[in-house]
């Protein structure tokens, strides 16, 4: 029965993808970012969770905490502000983000990365976006404990992660090899928590990213060389984020042009944004 | 009691200098000095102070650097062309005051009579300046195509705008004009000329500096608008003796400032520390500064104070004045009559707030320029540091017993703190409080 349900709790990758999370938000405010703040971060889990339930509620679709939860943590890792309600904002928007702003029955945008954006220009002078310097052991536990997650947990489109990383990470070393800058600053612009996050919870949320193949790779070299051109170029900083959040119309084009089956967390496919 | 406190502050500070241009490790700011002459040059300290409203920058570069004045030279990566409005001279006195006044603090208290209690403190600070020196030997190497866009006479120094188009080219110019280029400086040159930098180039003019009279360099200060929130180091690593040292006073309306790619820490703060830390706090201080940076790899950025600039507790030094902090290129703050910037009530848009960050870097650690980005975070943060004196009176009621029982064991306490901080050893520590009258003999 303990086995069973052991099994079972193992067979998604978000279980994974939470405990993992948790670790690192427990990490991040005892030890590695004195801007992160409990009541901040209670209060983007919070709101995320309560704010599945009211739309689950009132779109009529059975309720799954577990995307909430790692929108939540995310917001917690990469969002800070001086005061706790506008984590809980933020938790509000992305999360009714997925019930509401929908086109072709999937939603837009990854609900973390809108309200990021969102906030960033609605409340510019409340919030800013963690380095995400967390050091280069947790970063490099992070980073293998992500991509065991992501190989083990074989979700079809992880390839999306790889892909964009592989391109974030050409375009900083082209950079540097143009420049003619040692290879330790690429090295050393890749080491950011927030990047790692941004890789492996935001582009690559499958409900957001394109159906087919070459349609992720496609869309995450975009965001790749948008984000790189607004950060080196226009001196942008949270560029990442509103490269994806700018990019993620696209996404339904990219479909429409190549067609392939759509994404859901589990079979039997439960119908509605679980997402 | 003031003038007191001050007198023993400059002490303390003197003789950490001192020590540090004798062992400490070396010190250069964004740019790096070059020399016109083989002389080795030193530059004990290099403090920058970081002034941002929006995308006005303001950036006010000082030194402690004791060489001929005809040898110093400096060379400062820039986002855009500067007109000579945008460069002035700014007071030695006014960075100083500012270093003083956010400098890590060791504060005093007295336990009162435990037989009659009651509250009874006196405290008292002592500043800590940046330590450390810069050894730089140059390199020399041959010529091609810069445009010299600008020449100022700015006080005693002659200030030149260049811009290039490779690097070659820029390191024959220096080297022409009798300037001393570090090996290696060439790729690092490059690399900025293709971020389309300028290049902002001083020197001192001796007869100007003869005429004004200051005896010493004042520090320089260039203004201009730039999205890049960022100081250019890797100029200053380049064929740099060791590791070196950087104080960033970074003053901005909003909130603290942290370093985008690298890791922002805050030193260990609000901790009693034994007795006789007080003789000797600018060894302390160093220790632990050096033991914080080894934990961390010298890999992060040292949050020494955090604080709105409007008050202060305890402070450090007294207040500066709106002049000052206009001078610093705070022009917003509305006035720049010469009372103390106080905040009193809520003025509104008149913030300002101050962050002291120390920084240690070498080539290896710190590959790329720093960058800043400011937070909306108002928290106030100090480096602070707790002396309790024990009660030292001959009462003899129960609770001066009971009393007297606790200190051993607050003492080891102490002895653990202190150990933790620096890494020194413990039980030397406790042979030094003995010797001192903190006996933690007896203690658990």
């Amino acid at each position: 029965m303990v086995r069973q349900l052991t099994s079972r709790f193992w067979s998604d990758a978000r279980h994974y993808q939470i405990a993992a999370l948790a670790t690192l938000v427990v990490f991040n405010l005892g030890w590695i970012d004195f801007g992160a703040r409990p009541l901040n971060t209670a209060a983007a889990i919070g709101a995320c969770l309560i704010t599945q339930i009211v739309c689950s509620r009132v779109f009529n679709v059975p309720l799954d905490l577990r995307s909430p939860l790692i929108t939540g943590f995310s917001l917690s890792l990469l969002l800070r502000a001086d005061e706790a309600w506008i984590h809980a904002l933020a938790g509000v928007i992305g999360i009714a983000s997925k019930f509401i702003l929908r086109l072709d029955g999937k939603h837009i945008w990854n609900p973390a990365g809108l309200s990021i954006v969102v906030l960033l220009f609605a409340t510019p002078g409340h919030v800013w976006i963690s380095p995400g310097s967390w050091g280069s052991q947790v970063w490099f536990a992070a980073l293998l404990a992500f991509f065991a997650i992501l190989v083990l947990g074989a979700a079809r489109r992880s390839d999306i992660a790889i892909f964009f990383i592989g391109t974030h990470a050409a375009l900083l070393v082209a950079r540097a090899l143009w420049l003619g800058d040692p290879l330790t600053i690429p090295l050393h612009q890749l080491q950011s928590g927030s990047l790692l996050i941004f890789t492996f919870f935001m582009i690559s949320d499958p409900r957001t990213s394109p159906d087919s193949r070459l349609g992720r790779f496609i869309f995450a070299a975009s965001v790749a060389l948008l984000a790189h051109y607004m950060a080196f170029f226009m001196q942008m900083r949270p560029a990442l984020y509103i490269a994806l959040i700018g990019l993620a119309p696209f996404v339904f084009l990219i479909d429409r042009i190549l067609p392939a089956e759509r994404f859901a967390w589990s079979r039997p496919t439960p119908q509605g944004a679980t997402s | 009691m003031t003038r007191a406190r001050l007198k023993s502050t400059v002490a303390i500070a003197a003789m950490l200098a001192q020590l540090a241009a004798q062992t400490g490790p070396a010190a250069a700011f964004c740019g790096f000095y070059v020399a016109k002459a083989d002389s080795k040059l030193f530059n004990k300290s290099s403090k920058v102070v970081l002034t941002r409203d929006g995308d006005t920058t303001a950036i006010t570069m000082a030194s402690d650097y004791e060489g001929s004045p005809k040898e110093f030279a400096v060379v400062i990566p820039v986002p855009t062309f500067i007109e000579r409005k945008q460069i002035g001279v700014v007071d030695m006195k006014t960075v100083d005051h500012l270093d003083a006044y956010t400098a890590p603090r060791l504060v005093e208290y007295h336990d009162g009579d435990p037989c009659a209690p009651q509250v009874a403190m006196v405290r008292r600070s002592a500043a800590v300046p940046a330590p450390t020196a810069l050894a730089m030997a140059p390199d020399s190497v041959r010529h091609k195509g810069v445009t010299v866009e600008a020449t100022y006479d700015v006080g005693e120094y002659d200030v030149s705008i260049l811009s290039a188009k490779e690097s070659d080219g820029l390191v024959n110019w220096l080297t022409d004009n009798g300037y001393r280029i570090p090996g290696g400086a060439e790729g690092v040159l490059g690399s900025y000329i293709k971020q389309n930098m300028r290049f902002f180039i001083a020197k001192v003019n001796l007869d100007r500096m003869k005429l004004i009279g200051a005896g010493y360099l004042r520090p320089l200060q260039v203004r201009y608008d730039t999205a890049k929130f960022m100081l250019p180091l890797r100029l200053g690593t380049v064929n740099a003796n060791g590791p070196q040292d950087l104080i960033v006073y970074a003053l901005t309306k909003n909130g603290r400032v942290e370093a985008a790619n690298y890791r922002t820490v805050k030193l260990p703060s609000d901790i009693n520390v034994p007795l006789y830390v007080k003789n000797d706090f600018g060894t302390f201080y160093k220790a632990m500064f050096d033991h914080a940076v080894r934990k961390e790899d010298m890999r992060a950025v040292f949050v020494e104070y955090a604080w709105d600039m409007g008050w202060c507790d305890p402070c450090a030094a007294d207040p500066l004045s709106n002049k000052q902090l206009v001078e610093l290129g705070a022009r917003w703050i509305g006035s720049d009559d010469d009372t103390p910037y106080r905040k009193f009530g809520n003025t509104g848009g008149a913030n300002a707030y101050v962050t002291r960050l120390h920084v240690r870097y070498d080539a290896k650690s710190f590959p790329e320029d720093l960058v800043f980005i400011e937070t909306k975070d108002r928290t106030n943060f100090q480096g602070r540091y707790v002396l309790q004196h024990p009660w030292k009176g001959t009462a003899s009621c129960q609770a001066a017993t009971q009393y007297r029982a606790t200190l051993p064991n607050r003492f080891r306490q102490e002895a653990r703190n202190l150990a933790d901080i620096t890494g020194w050893s413990q039980k030397d520590i406790e042979t030094r409080m003995e010797q001192n009258g903190q006996s933690t003999k007896g203690a658990k």
